[in-house]
């Protein structure tokens, strides 16, 4: 897979404002390039990597370590559900068993159609509306199982 | 400067600048490391060399804590010895018990560190998740389930063959060693060099077994088994058995060959005289034309890799002759296809190495004739080693056997190939002959001698003077290459070997050699240079004859079919 055209050009544009090319303008510029294409691909690393004289593996190593680093799509919808402690209390695990028999997508993944990607994420930093979803960037407080079939419900009818 | 330390109560002067473990080496204490090797940087990540400083309430690792004056040390307190215990314990809370059937038995660090701690029960059962064994990759496999995460085949792999093909993926008890997306080890920038073998405390990484294969063909009654060695190998052999390496080693190792099975024994040093010939012609060519210049060897496998994923600009530089293992590989076939009349696909060819690389060479042989290859298993020193022990050979009450088979003559030239420098060596011998027609004033250019990871000489040739320059280790040759296409031209010549000090210290030699070890290595094929009546390629008898009755010219004709590979980049560009 190359990088698409459009994406290279915007690859440039987030290139040219790291311009002193130094290895600590790693993590800026992979959280933009990631912001940009929704996941990091190897090219669009090889390519960070050469523009900062990093190995590709080295940049993949950096990358790996961090969980805000994805390194396959996002569907048109993007779950994401809390598994803190708090969130996890609140039977978190049943919501995400449920997400992922209804949207037919396996946590960490992406579904057949590309429409739908789970994620498990540690903490969201709102304990006290737990247990907590995300789809794209819209939060959803206080999960109830009736709610949770209802938001499905939505995106199934939203991406049909 | 020089103060005073204590060390478990006594006295020790010690100077400003050195670590903790340096001044105990020094004293010889003994502290037990994993991550640690000399030489390199210290990262202090296995936490095995801890001591107890007084004034510091956590234990520090000796090796990378500088001293101080007055600096009260205590390297085996009850506080230290129960640390570093439960360290141990927790490595192999997750480690397999396999050690009976584990290659490394005998060898493995963390078996010598649970022994040395006095470790004889399990402690804690921790099951790791299972990561599938790297087989990707046709000369190394990588069992992560085997692996400490101490990180020296990533330091190995940055700071001395500077491909950084490896690295840690991944944080905390999911942390593990591989290459990026889980490509595998058969990723383009890993240039199969086994260095990273080498460094290995464990089995995490060893080289693709070619053990079995060989003895399948030995036993198969259809095949006629050939062998070819590495003008390294004798001498290694040699130390791997307590042998003095002397004259006879070369007959010892003809004799055990001949023993194990194999029908015909050869020794690769002559197909590093062809070599020479052919790239002597390919550099006055050049020379002449004033074109690619500098001409980069091409004996190396992993440098030539290296070139190819790396840097295809210098590929027209490189030069286009085969290795000698490709081309001793198809000079066998073709000889005993003719000679002993067998039919090319029953002739099968193995050669031993001092080198990994030359398994992933000979598995994707550019050089390949058609289905049949030119080499068709590889085995390292270490394989040769296990095999002679496995076939019950007794090396030390073999009869020496002198060579009968065609091709053993050698030129010291040839035998040279085996030590950073000696290729060129060989090389410069020929080319002034070529050129003014005369030998070398003085055959031994002493420059390029030693164990020194770069070496330069001025060679003169008639009314030319060369620049040449013989590079080990890769990431020193990087620095030369930047130069180079900086636009540095003052080199006419430059051998590149992957490995620190070339052959002697190859991926597939005896594990665990220190610089006394590569001396003595090194010796004795300098010794063969002084001993050996013919010295230059151009004289080896069989090289005229082959030159008069089946080969063309030097770099001309039909051999450039035959013994040279075309310089193409993998992906085409």
């Amino acid at each position: 897979m190359k990088i698409h055209s459009f994406m290279k050009e915007i690859l440039e544009k987030i290139l040219a404002r790291h311009p002193m090319n130094k290895k600590d303008s790693l993590l800026p510029i992979l959280q933009e390039v990631q912001k940009a294409n929704g996941y990091l691909t190897e090219d669009l690393l090889s390519e960070v990597g050469r523009y900062l004289g990093m190995p590709v593996n080295k940049v993949y190593g950096v990358a790996a370590f961090y969980d805000q680093f994805r390194f396959t799509p996002q569907g048109l919808c993007h779950i994401r559900i809390c598994q803190g402690t708090a969130c996890h209390l609140f039977g978190s695990s049943s919501f995400l068993g449920e997400l992922e028999k209804q949207l037919k997508v396996k946590a960490g993944g992406i579904s057949r159609d590309k429409k739908f990607s789970l994620e498990i994420v540690n903490c969201m930093g709102a304990c006290e509306s737990a247990p907590v979803l995300r789809v794209n960037d819209t939060f959803y407080p206080h999960l109830t199982p009736e709610e949770l079939s209802r938001i499905i419900h939505n995106l199934k009818e939203k991406t049909e | 400067m020089q103060f005073n330390i204590e060390i478990n109560d006594q006295q020790v002067s010690a100077k400003r600048g050195e670590t903790i473990k340096n001044v105990l080496d020094r004293i010889g204490i003994h502290v037990p490391t994993l991550c640690y090797m000399q030489g390199f940087s210290p990262t202090g990540g296995c936490r095995m060399c801890v001591v107890e400083v007084e004034g510091i309430s956590e234990l520090v690792p000796s090796c990378a804590h500088l001293v101080t004056e007055w600096m009260k040390i205590k390297t085996h307190s009850p506080r230290v010895i129960k640390a570093r215990k439960v360290l141990v314990e927790l490595l192999l809370a997750s480690h397999p018990d396999d050690c009976l059937y584990c290659e490394r038995t005998g060898t493995c660090g963390l078996q010598d560190l649970a022994f040395e701690m006095n470790i004889t029960e399990r402690k804690h059962h921790i099951k790791r998740q299972q990561i599938q064994v790297d087989k990707s990759c046709s000369s190394i496999i990588r069992d992560p389930a085997k692996c400490v995460l101490c990180g020296r085949c990533i330091r190995v792999c940055d700071e001395v063959i500077g491909v950084s093909a490896i690295d840690v993926v991944g944080r905390g008890s999911d942390s593990r060693i591989g290459t990026s997306y889980n490509r595998g080890l058969n990723v383009q920038t890993c240039v199969k060099c086994g260095q990273c073998i080498m460094v290995c405390p464990t089995a995490a990484l060893s080289e693709k077994p070619g053990f079995q294969h060989v003895l399948d063909a030995l036993n198969n009654p259809d095949l006629y088994p050939v062998v070819l060695f590495s003008p390294t190998i004798p001498a290694s052999i040699a130390e791997a058995f307590n042998i003095k390496a002397s004259r006879d080693i070369l007959n010892l190792l003809r004799a055990a060959l001949k023993k194990m099975g194999f029908n015909q024994v050869f020794d690769a040093s002559m197909a590093g005289d062809l070599a020479i010939m052919e790239e002597a012609a390919e550099f006055i060519d050049r020379f002449n034309k004033r074109e690619n210049l500098p001409m980069f060897t091409s004996c190396c496998p992993s440098w030539v890799r290296y070139v190819e994923e790396c840097r295809p600009r210098l590929l027209p530089n490189l030069s286009t002759t085969g290795s000698p293992q490709q081309l001793m590989g198809r000079l066998t076939k073709n000889y005993i296809t003719s000679s002993a009349s067998q039919k090319p696909e029953n002739v099968f060819v193995v050669s031993v190495m001092p080198c990994t690389a030359k398994k992933h060479e000979a598995a994707g042989d550019r050089m390949k004739d058609g289905k049949s290859f030119n080499v068709d298993a590889v085995i390292t020193t270490r394989e040769l080693v296990k095999m002679i022990k496995f076939l019950g050979i007794d090396i030390s009450s073999l009869e020496p056997e002198p060579s009968d088979s065609a091709f053993s003559m050698r030129s010291s030239s040839g035998n040279l190939f085996g030590i950073s420098g000696g290729h060129l060596e060989g090389l410069m011998r020929t080319i002034h002959f070529m050129m003014t027609g005369v030998e070398m004033s003085s055959i031994k250019i002493s420059e390029l001698r030693g164990l020194k990871n770069k070496k330069e000489a001025r060679v003169k040739a008639g009314k030319n003077l060369f620049n040449i320059a013989a590079v080990s280790g890769l990431a020193n040759a990087k620095i030369l290459l930047d130069e180079i296409e900086a636009g540095r031209a003052d080199f006419q010549i430059v051998e590149v070997m992957a490995c620190p000090n070339g052959c002697i210290n190859g991926g597939g030699q005896t594990l665990g050699a220190d610089e006394k070890e590569l001396k003595i290595r090194m010796k004795a094929l300098y010794d063969v240079d002084d001993e050996e009546i013919i010295k230059v390629a151009h004289k080896n008898p069989i090289i005229v004859d082959l030159y008069d009755k089946f080969l063309a010219k030097p770099g001309s004709g039909h051999n450039m079919e035959l013994l040279h590979v075309s310089r193409t980049s993998t992906d085409g560009k």
